[in-house]
């Protein structure tokens, strides 16, 4: 049976469920009742759950007890920038001023919500340097695919189809090849060199009239600020190719850097990483799209605007301004609407008051004490295991388990033993190009004593290699379940519960 | 442990003579090649009629977190699918060279199995790539 | 002397302990751990405002909230792809503990048990809503659920065209339209009440309809799965799940993929999001299926436990040829929507549905009887139905509001007129749920009267 506090949580709610229960009384028809429409079109069995309300609560409480979290455990889960999500973000979020308006209820009652939207985009213009934002896609891929579209469109409108090519370093995020995939381009691999720099003899030969674009992720995936970047972007934009920009790793470069100076034509980011917002098991997260003055046109729909009312008051700057009147405006050349309605509001709310609370001094010091902590880290453990890129890092830091696995245990057993000692695994095996790759990310929201209880556990595991590898290669011990068989999920998929 | 009376290519496969006159002969992976696959967990497969062709990819295997393509290792058509593989894809894992073969095909020239590697040569090849 | 330090409260280490953590770096600034950003680029000007306590935030968040209508603050009859429904209090208090809210996806399916259950959980409910055999974890949302099926049915069927119905959201044709631009897919109009023969061919890969359609009314399906599978296409269907309550699922009519927009199910409307996008289809597609899939299996002592599954679809693995790019989705919402669904079980659900059809019946039969108002459109209903006004639809929306009273979509412009008939050239688009009294409705009625 699953330990799950003192509640069972191995019954399913349809194997709970006992006839005649309810967990919501519904209020009583106050109209007269009007005349069904054919019994035909009428279902006759439902296949939903009976089952009282304590049960509920105490099922899903039950369930998320399973579960390590933020909240409750340290999180370094490399590229994720699992940091705190703060719970003012939240209970602002669920204002009913905000939580409970239609999207298309008229603009003229829902000033507040585009003011917000109008703000949040120029404060993510001023942080990374870039002249229009569209908040519309609900998660870093889905603003990697406007992106990419948007490089499509631009080319094309100047006439020039032979653009088919995107070339994609081989560190890259799986997403990087799928987005440029879904609009169209063929990807092509770009080498990294021995510093884990994009190698600029691989570029070289990619850059011509064939090349679109590039999508370069900053600091790489290695945890490293590629050196060549600004001649990365040198040399595409001499081919007449656009340089994206995946900003899942834009934790490190808070007010340090932006990258529209450094040279990137657009660039996504993750709100539910560097912006804080809860990732609540896997989304929602939140997308935005920040491009240069030549992008702008061809923004995902719909952008906030201003306009004021009455229409010449004499002021210069609506911004701030009393008079002025937000609307949802369509980009003159926009790749079109990539979601339902104006993207994860919700979600856009959390990321807006993250940084008001931060402000210009905060911001900075995100970025600085989130590589500070990485090299604390790296520092700590470089003797323990093997450092593949023996360089100062960013945000994260990427070691290898090559020393452990020549004493056999692998990268993926000293994770799974990290669960034994309360902490969160790593990434594991990724990027591709390191062997046996653990990736860790602490975030700069993690204190001193916790950064080094992780290392000792670290040390602690690296001696139990030696020691007593059985104890690691057959973690974890301590979790709800061990080690799952995968293999038979995948042979004999069981997606939903069919009665036993 | 790599079979004598078949022949290998560097992508792994195998291709054994059933049937000379007929010019039919079974195919599959290797010992090595479902090793490092790992649990092998799916086969995407052509069907019977398929032409297939020399190094021409004709199907995939997954394994729980891999996808590798299937290459032929000779030029003709399908005349068989090992059905079993689909509801036991361990088969593959457990019996690479018997019970764990992948397609028959009628092939347009036997002469082709000759640029194949031998036995020898495979293991060679492989202890190579070490 | 100021040190330029700024300690936030997110934020623990101070400036000792950056000190000494970098005494033991051998550095002397938090700056010098930038140094491979070119010095040209570094450190640039940051125009940002100054930072705010916690008191301030709520106090300027709580102005900016207050200058938006809140759904509640009065009788709202809008709907048209985001509704107001009942949520239950457990909802919110469940989902937001912080074990699930602030969890990664569940990666590490030992320390993951809670969100991987939900979701096998969830799987389980979406599929039987729909009678469909297979649900995934979620898509982002109901539009972009519904694009992705459009991609689907181009795959398994190798065919390059897709048939939609003019009664589709056109907010949602856009999105397809955003997603399929660039692989040469033929998104041609269909009309689904007109014969279908013709209209269809081989080269169709799927019939795309909406159900209730975008103006409310229930399309035949029985008659649109039957021309869609005589030409070999695939009947992919987007349905509201709460109309599952009380009508048919698309299942029951063999349809190969049903996507929906999973809001009603006790997702706030958050002005357009986050919601969560719902995707079922048939075993034999499974595997190309876009999103997460969770799978239930045995640990090593034989305990039952759930992992992420499939996986071979996904970009991390199959990259460039992966079924989607769709990584991060909605899980949180996926919670809610299982808890909703758990909550309102089996007699809440078809209770809730029934209040929504009798009210919107009854305002629609009250609406008919005022002079100058009509309702254009024949067949069945669910909650939504088209009212052909006395005056410019934009007009009595204005006067609703003096009132109070948030009222229907105008489609009356571009374009939501294009596929109405020539006469319903002062179209409203009402929405009436369980969250509308008799008394809201009567005050709709009364505003109305004011027109006739």
């Amino acid at each position: 049976m699953l330990k799950g506090g003192t509640r069972d949580t191995t019954r399913l709610l349809m194997e709970r469920s006992v006839p005649g229960r309810v967990g919501a009384v519904a209020p009583p028809l106050d109209v007269p009742a009007q005349p069904l429409p054919d019994a035909a079109l009428l279902r006759a069995g439902l296949a939903l759950p009976e089952v009282s309300e304590p049960e509920v609560v105490q099922y899903f409480t039950g369930l998320s007890q399973l579960n390590f979290s933020i909240d409750t455990q340290f999180y370094p889960l490399g590229s994720c920038t699992m940091k705190y999500n703060p719970k003012v973000n939240d209970e602002v979020a669920f204002l009913p001023g905000f939580a409970a308006i239609h999207p298309l209820q008229p603009e003229e009652t829902a000033q507040g919500a585009l003011e917000l939207l109008y703000r949040l985009q120029g404060f993510l213009g001023e942080i990374t340097g870039m002249a229009g934002v569209s908040l519309a896609t609900l998660a870093g891929a889905h603003g990697e695919l406007a992106g990419v579209l948007m490089m499509r469109a631009y080319h094309q409108a100047r006439g020039d189809f032979r653009r088919t090519k995107m070339a994609i370093p081989d560190s890259a995020h799986g997403t990087n090849p799928a987005s440029a995939a879904m609009a169209g381009f063929d990807v092509v691999t770009l080498a990294s060199d021995a510093d884990g720099n994009v190698d600029l003899d691989a570029l070289h030969e990619l850059a011509g009239p064939e090349l679109a674009g590039v999508m370069i992720t900053l600091p790489s995936t290695l945890g490293l600020f590629d050196r060549n970047i600004v001649e990365v972007c040198r040399i595409v934009h001499q081919a007449g190719g656009l340089v994206y920009g995946d900003g899942a790793n834009m934790n490190a470069l808070l007010g340090r850097v932006k990258l529209g100076d450094l040279g990137f034509d657009v660039i996504h980011l993750n709100l539910h990483k560097t912006f804080s917002t809860p990732h609540g098991g896997g989304g929602p997260g939140a997308g935005p799209v920040c491009c240069g003055p030549e992008l702008v046109p061809y923004l995902a729909a719909p952008v906030v605007n201003v306009v004021d009312v009455p229409p010449d008051d004499g002021k210069a700057d609506p911004e701030w301004d009393e008079t002025a009147f937000y609307i949802l405006d369509t980009p003159e050349h926009s790749i079109g609407k990539i979601s339902g309605f104006h993207g994860n509001f919700g979600v856009l709310v959390r990321a807006y008051t993250y940084i008001r609370t931060l402000g210009d001094a905060g911001i900075k010091s995100i970025s600085g004490n989130a590589v500070l902590n990485a090299n604390y880290l790296l520092n700590k453990l470089r003797d323990d295991y093997y450092l593949p890129y023996d360089r100062p890092c960013m945000h994260e830091v990427v070691f290898s388990a090559d020393w452990q696995r020549e004493r056999g245990v692998s990268g993926l057993e000293v994770a799974k033993r990290l669960l034994d000692y309360g902490f969160h695994a790593p990434t594991m095996y990724f990027p591709l190009i390191v062997h046996e790759a653990l990736m860790i990310e602490p975030t700069e929201a993690e204190n001193r004593d916790t950064l080094d209880a992780f290392i000792q556990a670290l040390q602690a595991i690296n001696r139990e290699t030696d020691e007593n590898p059985e104890l690691v290669r057959q973690a974890p011990h301590t979790t709800p379940v061990s080690r799952l068989d995968e293999a038979r999920a995948a042979r004999q998929p069981d997606l939903r519960w069919r009665g036993e | 442990m790599n079979p004598e009376d078949r022949k290998y290519t560097q992508e792994h496969e195998w291709a054994k003579v059933e049937d000379a006159a007929a010019r039919l002969v079974a195919v599959g992976i290797t010992h090595y090649a479902q090793d490092e696959l790992g649990d092998i967990v799916y086969f995407d497969l052509p069907q019977v009629g398929d032409k297939v062709a020399y190094m021409e990819k004709m199907g995939e295997v997954e394994s729980v977190k891999a996808v590798s393509d299937l290459f032929s290792p000779v030029t003709g058509q399908v005349s068989a699918v090992n059905d079993a593989l689909i509801d036991h894809p361990e088969l593959v894992n457990d019996d690479p060279f018997e019970a764990g073969w992948i397609v028959r095909v009628v092939l347009e020239d036997l002469a082709e199995l000759d640029n194949l590697m031998s036995a020898a040569d495979y293991e060679a090849y492989i202890q190579g790539t070490h | 002397m100021t040190t330029g330090h700024f300690q936030s409260h997110y934020i623990p280490n101070t400036e000792l302990e950056q000190a000494e953590m970098l005494a033991a770096l051998g550095l002397a600034s938090v700056d010098e751990l930038f140094a491979d950003i070119p010095a040209a680029f570094r450190n640039p000007p940051l125009d940002l405002p100054a930072p705010l306590s916690e008191l301030e935030i709520q106090r300027e968040l709580a102005a900016l909230a207050g200058k938006n209508r809140p759904l509640g603050s009065g009788p709202s009859f809008l709907g048209a792809g985001a509704y107001h429904h009942f949520i239950p209090a457990i909802v919110k208090a469940l989902m937001t503990r912080g074990e699930f809210l602030t969890a990664y996806t569940p990666y590490q399916p030992e320390v993951s048990q809670g969100t991987l259950q939900v979701i096998y959980e969830f799987q389980t409910l979406i599929s039987n809503l729909y009678g469909m055999e297979v649900a995934n974890a979620g898509m982002y949302d109901g539009a972009t659920s519904l694009a992705e099926g459009v991609l689907m049915a181009c795959r398994v069927t190798r065919r390059r065209r897709a048939a939609v119905a003019d009664t589709l959201s056109p907010a949602y044709l856009q999105v397809i339209r955003t997603y399929c631009q660039a692989h040469g897919i033929d998104l041609y109009p269909v009309s689904p009440a007109a014969d279908l023969e013709g209209q269809l061919d081989g080269d169709t890969a799927g019939l795309i309809v909406q159900y209730p359609n975008f103006y409310g009314g229930i399309e035949d399906l029985a008659r649109l799965s039957a021309a869609a599978h005589d030409r070999g296409a695939l009947l992919v269907v987007s349905a509201d799940p709460l109309a599952m309550g009380m009508f048919q699922p698309p299942g029951h009519y063999d349809a190969d993929i049903v996507t929906g927009e999973g809001q009603p199910l006790g997702i706030p409307a958050s002005y357009g999001g986050p919601y969560v996008g719902l995707f079922t289809t048939k075993e034999r597609y499974m595997r190309q299926m876009p999103s997460r899939l969770v799978g239930r299996t045995v640990d090593a002592q034989g305990r039952n436990g759930y992992v992420l599954t499939l996986q071979t679809r996904e970009q991390h693995i199959r990259r460039e040829r992966a079924t989607s790019n769709i990584c991060t989705n909605e899980a949180l919402y996926a919670l809610a929507a299982t808890i909703y669904l758990a909550a309102l079980g089996k007699q809440g659900l078809r209770q809730i549905a029934e209040l929504c059809y009798h009210k919107a019946h009854y305002a629609a039969a009250q609406i008919e009887q005022l002079s100058g108002y009509s309702l254009p459109l024949e067949g069945p209903f669910f909650q939504e139905f088209v009212v052909q006004c006395p005056q410019p639809p934009a007009e009595i929306n204005r006067q609703l509001l003096e009132r109070n009273i948030l009222g229907g979509l105008d489609v009356s412009i571009s374009p939501y007129r294009d596929p109405l008939p020539p006469e319903v050239d002062r179209g409203i688009l009402l929405c009436v749920t369980e969250m509308n009294t008799r008394q809201d409705i009567d005050a709709l009625i009364a505003g109305l009267a004011e027109f006739s």
